[in-house]
């Protein structure tokens, strides 16, 4: 008898804990979105949205730190999906030897790991220095192109993994050269890895600031695209950064970052669909 | 002219596979490159070392201790206020929540890990600092406290992610084998599905250092950032906030000491890496 | 078949445009001016900038504010055209080919939290917290309360300036060290026992300016030299490269006439 009460004793009290970590951590969840919610909505207009900022006006407006930010993720992304499928179709694709498969796959672990402030200051020195590209979006891009290489890779491989055998067999059964199985056969099924990888680091790119600090700059000129990407420019999240520190001005930044949250929630609720699309397609 | 094309698709997939060598390479050389020759000038002693850092004096000192051991100190204090709430909150979930709640939560606990770390900072620095003041008594909150504290609820979002998925994977059937030995709810979860999930809760504990260790923007805005050497209520500066802070004015000498500490950091993040890789491949191994 | 044209397609796009940009690395584009340097000079900078580029169309204005000592060595490396200072040059900056041009004097404020009582300090009473040696506001005719310093990073122009002319070069001890204007000010804002400095220009009413030795800082009091903190704003050019016309173009408009009224809106004093 005593010994089953110690047993329930222990089971409430392991609950009590499971409990009551569980409820900070939704305290900590809530209060967080709560507090930039609080802050920052009332500062949103299209005003804020639409115009550019005035030293002369004393106005504050995000227009040029969107479209940076926009086209920060273009190009980031546009260099990234080649490169990342391209390494992902190599290793389960043309990679006959396991040591070389160990070794990217090291070297993918070791990316992720490394903090965005070392990524900022060797794209500082390798882009911005070396390679003359100045301060610029070209330069930050690039950066973050190497920073989300591993999470391309990995979701596009692990789609790639769920590929049927038979399939490519099929196709080298009827005579059709490696790429053109690749193109046409392995390519198209991982589609969801790439699509899914894409979105993870447009998300990792909406939220990065140390990395690009050194490397993209952060003037809030407004550019087209072409200009845009060889000037300085700050992201929406550098921007916040700036405006936060260098000027005071927590409104503002706070308004960014309910800007960021909605965008946060956006690129997860897509995750999600894609992937339930994805899903119900492979099954059906 | 098939195989032409397809020579060339193998070389360009090849090239690709071969880039996050290159860029490992590149960034490894980088900091090799840059952080040795003030190691060399101040020497590694004296770097490593040293408990003061007053790179702007007319005799300038480059001592690093005490952002190495903010940095150890802040890592093992958000460690220890993170993985327990992250570790049960992540229990809860996996095995106890309804599914709407596991689903919910599980959303906006992603949402978390999204937030840039400059909000986490700048909430810290408007909300945390002055609480911590208010609470302990002292002159000024900005401390290694508040920083660890921010840490703490930074790593949060990947210690619960990784540890439901590996809780999720642990065989049903284990579960059920246990219950039907007559083992509580709660003895069948910590005594069979966290041992069985152990490889991945580490790598997720594993995985929380490292973004502790990196961390910059946030710690920044709320460890006060003077080189002391490391008090719990003390104004501390870490090794990447050593880096970021001063960048951007630095020169000469100065700036090479400053990509050493990159180095240091990098040589950090490398340990961790590997004890990572061990600890994740060792689970697969037993499976 | 539809997917496949597509998806094939997409690839394409994306790996021209990784080559398109691949090779389209900038070199000072014509028409551009870039400035690059002190923080503390944003607001004089901007507004200069966009009044120049309201003279100028067609002329594209860019400032990143990166701090003195990093625009200093990005004119030095020719990575922009005019560098931005808000200290002196250093003899071996000027050494290396730098050219100092004095654009305008800013006064540095001591503020602190606006419940305090102290309203008034001298130079060496400054010293004196900075250094460590006075601790209380009660020291100081204030109520009982732990002075909080804070301070600047090293490497800062503000901070440079403060401490050489206080003295209290290599000798502070500070309670926070934090790497900008905004910080410095809130943080005195929520602490009521906060001292610290910044940029006449970026105090506004959150938080109380203090008198140094009875003089209130104000444009008139920066200029005639009797308050005591103050620094210059620099441009930093390279001697015997010549501008480019566009960044020739700004530096006269900077130092001119009409440009006075600009400089003065942003907080400053017009050095000439």
């Amino acid at each position: 008898m005593r010994w089953e009460t110690t047993r329930n004793f222990k089971q409430a009290a392991w609950k009590a804990l499971m409990l009551v970590s569980a409820l900070i951590t939704c305290s900590i969840l809530v209060f967080m979105i709560g507090y930039v919610l609080g802050q920052g909505v009332k500062g949103l207009s299209i005003d804020f949205l639409t115009t550019k900022p005035s030293y002369l006006t004393e106005h504050i407006g995000i227009l040029p730190d969107i479209l940076n930010t926009v086209y920060i993720l273009v190009v980031a992304i546009a260099v990234l999906l080649p490169l990342g499928v391209g390494a992902a179709v190599y290793l389960s694709e043309y990679a006959k030897n396991d040591k070389v498969v160990r070794v990217i796959d090291y070297a993918a672990d070791i990316l992720s790991g490394i903090p965005s402030i070392i990524y900022g200051l060797v794209g500082m020195l390798f882009f911005c220095q070396f390679l003359r590209m100045e301060t610029s979006l070209l330069a930050g891009a690039l950066t973050l192109v190497i920073m989300n290489l591993p999470t391309l890779m990995r979701t596009t491989r692990e789609s790639l993994l769920s590929v049927a055998k038979g399939l490519r067999e099929g196709g080298y059964g009827l005579g059709a050269s490696k790429w053109r199985v690749v193109r046409s056969i392995v390519i198209p099924e991982c589609l969801d890895g790439m699509i899914t990888g894409c979105i993870l680091s447009a998300g990792r790119i909406l939220g990065e600031s140390a990395a690009l600090l050194f490397t993209a700059g952060f003037a809030h000129t407004l550019h087209g695209f072409f200009d845009g990407i060889t000037n300085a420019g700050a992201t929406l999240t550098v921007a916040l950064y700036v405006y936060a520190k260098e000027q005071g001005e927590f409104q503002v930044a706070f308004s960014i970052a309910v800007i960021l949250m909605l965008l946060a929630v956006i690129v997860n609720m897509s995750a999600e669909i894609v992937k339930a699309v994805f899903k119900r397609k492979k099954e059906g | 002219m098939s195989k032409t094309i397809d020579k060339v698709m193998q070389g360009f997939f090849l090239l690709c596979g071969l880039i996050t060598v290159g860029c490992v390479c590149l960034i490894t050389f980088y900091l090799i490159i840059s952080g040795i020759p003030a190691v060399r000038e101040i020497g590694l002693g004296k770097f490593l070392f040293g408990k003061v850092w007053a790179s702007t004096a007319k005799e300038p000192l480059y001592g690093i201790m005490p952002f190495i051991l903010t940095s150890v100190y802040g890592t093992v204090g958000a460690i220890m206020i993170g993985v327990p709430i992250g570790f049960f909150t992540a229990v809860y979930l996996a095995k106890f929540a309804p599914g709407w709640i596991k689903k919910s939560v599980g959303f906006v606990v992603s949402l978390l890990a999204s937030i840039p770390s400059v909000v986490y900072g700048l909430v810290g620095m408007l909300v945390l600092v002055p609480a911590v003041r208010e609470l302990f008594q002292i002159a000024d909150g900005a401390t290694l406290f508040a920083a660890m504290i921010v840490l703490a609820v930074m790593i949060l979002p990947s210690i619960i992610n990784v540890s439901v998925t590996a809780l999720d994977a642990v065989p049903k059937k284990y579960e059920q084998g246990a219950l039907a030995l007559g083992a509580t709810e709660c003895e069948t979860c910590f005594r069979v599905s966290v041992p069985a999930a152990k490889s991945g809760i580490i790598a997720s504990v594993v995985l929380g250092i490292g973004r502790a260790v990196g961390e910059a923007m946030a710690v920044m805005m709320v460890s006060g950032n003077v080189a002391n050497m490391p008090k719990l209520f003390g104004s501390v500066r870490f090794l990447t906030t050593a880096v970021a802070s001063e960048m951007s004015y630095a020169s000469g000498l100065q700036k090479q000491a400053l990509f050493s500490i990159a180095l240091v950091l990098f040589v950090f993040i490398m340990v961790i890496n590997f004890v990572l890789r061990k600890v994740t491949l060792g689970g697969d191994g037993a499976k | 078949m539809m997917k496949r044209k597509i998806l094939t397609a997409v690839m394409a796009v994306s790996m021209a445009v990784s080559c398109l940009t691949g090779c389209g690395s900038s070199g000072g584009a014509k028409g551009t001016v870039t400035t690059d340097g002190s923080t503390s000079m944003e607001k004089v900078i901007g507004a200069l900038g966009e009044s120049f580029m309201e003279r100028n169309q067609g002329i594209n204005f860019s400032y990143n504010p990166t701090g003195s000592g990093s625009g200093i060595s990005a004119v030095a490396n020719g990575t922009c055209d005019i560098g931005l200072s808000s200290r002196n040059l250093k003899e071996e900056e000027k050494a290396d080919g730098l050219q100092e041009t004095v654009l305008a004097i800013d006064g540095i404020a001591v503020i602190v939290n606006k419940s305090n009582e102290v309203a008034d300090l001298s130079l060496e009473q400054i010293a004196g917290i900075y250094t460590g040696e006075i601790t209380n506001w009660s020291e100081l005719g204030g109520s009982d309360g732990e002075i909080v310093v804070i301070g600047r990073e090293s490497g800062s122009g503000t901070r440079d300036g403060f401490e050489s002319i206080t003295g209290t070069e290599d000798a502070c001890v500070l309670r926070q060290e934090l790497t900008s204007t905004g910080d410095v000010i809130a943080t005195v804002k929520s602490n009521e026992n906060a001292i610290g400095y910044a940029s006449l220009a970026s105090v506004d009413d959150a938080v109380l300016t203090l008198s140094v030795g009875g003089v209130l800082p104000s444009s008139e009091t920066v200029l005639d030299g009797s308050y005591a903190i103050q620094r210059p704003f620099v441009l930093v050019t390279k001697e015997g490269k010549e501008l480019s016309a566009a960044a020739k173009a700004f530096f006269d408009y900077a130092l001119s006439e009409e440009a006075k009224e600009v400089i003065e809106g942003a907080g400053v004093v017009p050095a000439n």
